[in-house]
């Protein structure tokens, strides 16, 4: 019969369907459980005031807020598309608000939660998206970098201007932010490579969200990427990245060691991206259901306002107070955004080099010659 | 009152349409900002628009099912106050244009010139498409320099044959050429009587290397197609679309669109009704689900060698079980439908014979045996044909199997099936019953290895115990790819799934 020269063999007809979500992690770090509970780590101590957590909290809203705010405004045509954040909140800002003030983070195109810790205006990060300026906040001023699409590029920057600061003698230290799927990228790996043999001050902060765009985590890796680190020869350590206390105090710790000359990092904070990769996918074509609602039980906000209101550090006036604000700032955002001017056509000429060049000079001559010729026709 | 209307924006990257499956707001309704207005299905998703306007709903300018391009307005919201409306501004256009012209945004009120300026990439643009006259390659001013790429020339003069075209020059990349294309598609469209020669004197019709190679292998003409790639460029799916469907008429050689206008594909369980040509002169647009179910079609076809065969199936006991478990308490709320004996059936003659589950893996070499049965169930939808499927059914009971196909076909009727109920299929039923037909030859399921068709149950003259009775009959086809099943193992589980329905005890041999 016809099967008999081929193999048979029995498979899962669904890929990934019985891929374990959160499997048992004796290596996960965690400060506060899903529930709200407060629980400690002995490696990873936290002293955290009151004053801070309804900070950090605060943080998570407008973050969330400024989010959803910005999908709906590509949704309405406002922007040319938006890479959402939703269910990675607490990963960025227990990153961001580790930082100290001389260090310098390396995004990609989804850190909007680091933005904010590190000042940087929405409005600013929306313009990029809105296709009217590559980023408008200065990177230097704000030590945050602008944002790369390249992806993994950023970890090659990152370990560069941490060898400079070496060579420099300054005691601060970069912070480099990649995605699961960058990991399998090359110059992720060679930044890796860089970094350990030059013990670098960086630190890689891996959001591990489940999902490179469509490709599952197992497809890329045999082995925990946090696991990866050691082959390197620097410490690699699994984060809950729905636990903003457990972010900022692995973060945190990476960093000083950093700064003290203790060499790389390698932070896998183990998360969720609980909407699309960007507006332009559809995630309901390579997951299920059942996936983003075991994930919505580890939500990285409810988690903080659970410990909030238990422990009595925040009262009802005070969620009432954060939730407005968070209306006033899509409200910002959204009126911003709509009030934003088409910059001119010869507008790129501008940032291309530091100093015009006499080639760039001739081209935007014959670019305006150019748009010069269309004067008076019909458009 | 303050009258905004909301253009349909591009909610991907590049998107040109998006089909409105749905309304999720009445006339009269108010709604406030990022409320959802309506369901889009775009070629990437379906999405739900939120508004961008507090305010009443005066008017929905389209009815569910429209296709409708990017840019163009589908609803009017009246905001209150005096026009402009204040804070929420902006419909897509730059503030700038919208001072310059207090009227735009109002019902009919087109932006001067024919385009709104945009902002954002490829965002809304009328679809007059009134542009920019493309000045005669010859005489444009030499565009800057060599560096630039200098124009023109050597660009397929998609624009060129119609003096009068209305379009912007070729300046931002392939989209634009693709919207160009189809801009040139409409007007051609409006004056059909203008001699066009085939292909616009284009002598080579574009095509990659190992497409003319396939196009050769099926006696297939380039220059009589119309490529559906970017640019106009005839892809592998052409080729083989054209070699599957009937004969392309000489007069479709001249359309631009990108795309493709095909005869329908029979499709047994979406068309109910032998697929008669169409009246001369209509021209039905192939996209969305229709083209997928195509595409899906064709590589099917001409992948998997078909063998169906048939079995009629005396099916009276059957029905009668039906009623009387349809009386049973666990059965209540939902439909105990002679599909579902079907459905039982065949999971339990699959258990006999799990080669039937599985599928072909040319690239391995090797036949996939499933260790579950994903049971689809093709559906007729107003959004065309879809499969969506019961992961592990074969798990699952008389009862709990009921409920599942009763949700499925509810959830297909209303539009809302998530794709990821239409992947990973493992078998396939088609209830062309329903349709009062009798039998088919059904096309699998791509991927898959099996696929019954079941007809309409009639009441027939029939032998039964050595008489001609009144009896239910009704016909049952399995088509299945005969890489992975043989004559024998195809025969046996048609006639286990007959055996199970004309006399259901049997199952209890099992």
């Amino acid at each position: 019969m016809s099967v008999s020269s081929a193999t048979t063999e029995m498979v899962d007809p669904v890929p990934g369907a019985a891929a374990p979500h959160l499997p048992q992690q004796p290596d996960l770090v965690q400060l506060l459980t899903p529930e709200g509970e407060r629980v400690e780590h002995p490696d990873y101590p936290l002293d955290v005031s009151a004053e801070e957590l309804r900070g950090l909290y605060r943080d998570l809203v407008l973050v969330r807020r400024w989010d959803v705010e910005a999908t709906a405004l590509q949704r309405q045509g406002e922007l040319g598309i938006w890479a959402s954040l939703l269910g990675q909140e607490a990963a960025q800002i227990g990153a961001g608000r580790a930082m100290a003030d001389g260090d310098m983070a390396f995004p990609t195109y989804r850190e909007h939660g680091v933005a904010w810790t590190r000042g940087v205006d929405p409005l600013h990060v929306i313009s990029l998206f809105r296709g009217v300026d590559n980023g408008g906040w200065d990177p230097i001023a704000t030590g945050f970098n602008l944002y790369t699409v390249v992806i993994g590029a950023q970890c090659l920057h990152a370990t560069g201007y941490a060898m400079g600061l070496q060579r420099d003698g300054a005691e601060t230290a970069t912070l480099a932010f990649l995605g699961d799927g960058a990991t399998s990228q090359g110059e992720v790996n060679e930044s890796f490579i860089w970094a350990a043999s030059f013990s670098a001050p960086v630190v890689f902060f891996c959001q591990n969200n489940q999902y490179a765009i469509s490709v599952p985590l197992e497809r890329q890796s045999r082995v925990p990427l946090y696991q990866r680190a050691a082959g390197f020869g620097f410490p690699g350590v699994r984060v809950d990245g729905n636990d903003v206390l457990a972010v900022l105090a692995v973060t945190r710790a990476a960093l000083t060691a950093a700064r003290e000359g203790q060499g790389p990092t390698f932070i896998e904070a183990f998360t969720y991206r609980m909407g699309a990769h960007t507006t332009s996918d559809d995630p309901t074509r390579y997951r299920l259901a059942s996936e983003l609602e075991e994930w919505k039980l580890r939500d990285p906000i409810a988690r903080v306002k659970a410990h909030l209101s238990r422990t009595g550090i925040a009262d009802a006036d005070f969620f009432d107070a954060v939730e407005a604000e968070a209306d006033e700032l899509a409200q910002r955002i959204r009126s911003g955004t709509t009030e934003m001017t088409d910059p001119p056509g010869t507008a790129m000429f501008d940032q291309v080099y530091a100093e015009q060049t006499p080639l760039v000079a001739a081209q935007q001559a014959q670019f305006e010659a150019y748009q010069a010729s269309f004067e008076g026709s019909e458009h | 009152m303050a009258l905004r209307q909301f253009k349909l924006p591009d909610v991907g990257e590049g998107l040109t349409d998006g089909e409105i499956l749905q309304w999720l707001v009445s006339v009269g309704d108010s709604v406030t900002v990022n409320q959802p207005l309506c369901e889009v299905e775009t070629a990437k998703a379906a999405v739900e628009l939120p508004s961008p306007y507090a305010g009443t709903v005066t008017e929905l300018l389209f009815e569910p099912g429209t296709t409708v391009d990017v840019g163009t307005p589908i609803i009017t919201i009246d905001t209150g106050g005096d026009a402009p409306a204040p804070a929420p501004a902006g419909d897509g256009a730059a503030p700038a244009a919208e001072s310059a012209e207090p009227a735009a945004g109002l019902i009919g009120g087109a932006a001067p010139g024919g385009r709104t300026a945009v902002l954002v990439g490829y965002g809304p643009r009328n679809t007059e498409a009134r542009r920019r006259p493309r000045r005669a390659v010859h005489d444009a001013p030499a565009p800057v320099g060599a560096d630039y790429g200098s124009g023109g020339q050597d660009r397929p003069p998609l624009l060129a044959t119609a003096p009068d075209a209305t379009v912007k020059p070729v300046r931002h990349g392939g989209l634009e050429v693709g919207r160009q294309a189809e801009a040139h598609a409409r007007a051609e469209a409006a004056a059909p009587s203008r001699p066009v020669s085939p292909g616009h004197g284009r002598v080579r019709p574009l095509a990659k290397p190992p497409v003319r190679k396939l196009a050769r292998d099926l006696g297939v003409d380039l220059a009589a197609l119309t490529g559906s790639g970017a640019g106009g460029v005839i892809t592998r799916e052409d080729v083989t679309a054209a070699a599957a469907g009937p004969r392309t008429a000489p007069a479709q050689v001249e359309e631009q669109a990108p795309e493709q206008v095909l005869e329908q594909v029979p499709d047994l369980a979406a068309v109910p009704t032998p697929a008669a040509a169409p009246v001369a002169g209509e021209r039905v647009p192939v996209k969305g689900v229709r083209k997928a179910t195509a595409a899906a079609m064709v590589a099917s076809a001409f992948t998997a060698p078909h063998v169906t065969e048939f079995l009629t199936v005396d099916v009276t006991r059957m029905m009668k079980l039906r009623s009387e478990i349809a009386a049973r308490p666990q059965f209540a709320g939902v439909k105990v439908s002679p599909l579902l004996f079907v459905a039982k059936a065949l999971l339990l003659a699959a258990r006999r014979h799990p080669m039937v589950n599985s599928s072909w893996d040319e690239q391995a070499q090797e036949i996939v045996v499933h260790g579950q049965v994903n049971l689809g169930i093709a559906a007729a939808t107003p959004r065309g044909l879809i499969v969506p499927n019961v992961k592990g059914a074969d798990r699952l009971s008389m009862a709990e199997l009921a409920a599942a196909l009763t949700e499925l076909t509810e959830t297909a009727r209303a539009g809302r099936t998530a794709p990821a109920d239409m992947t990973g299929g493992t078998i396939t039923i088609t209830n062309v019953g329903v349709f009062g037909v009798d039998t088919g030859t059904p096309i699998l399921n791509p991927g898959e290895s099996a696929i019954l068709a079941f007809g309409a149950v009639r009441e027939m003259p029939w032998v039964h115990k050595g008489k001609v009775r009144v009896r239910q009959v009704t016909q049952l086809a399995l088509s299945f790819d005969h890489r992975v099943i043989d004559g024998e193992l195809g025969s046996r589980f048609l006639a286990d799934v007959g055996a199970l329905l004309s006399d259901p005890r049997t199952a209890l041999a099992y």
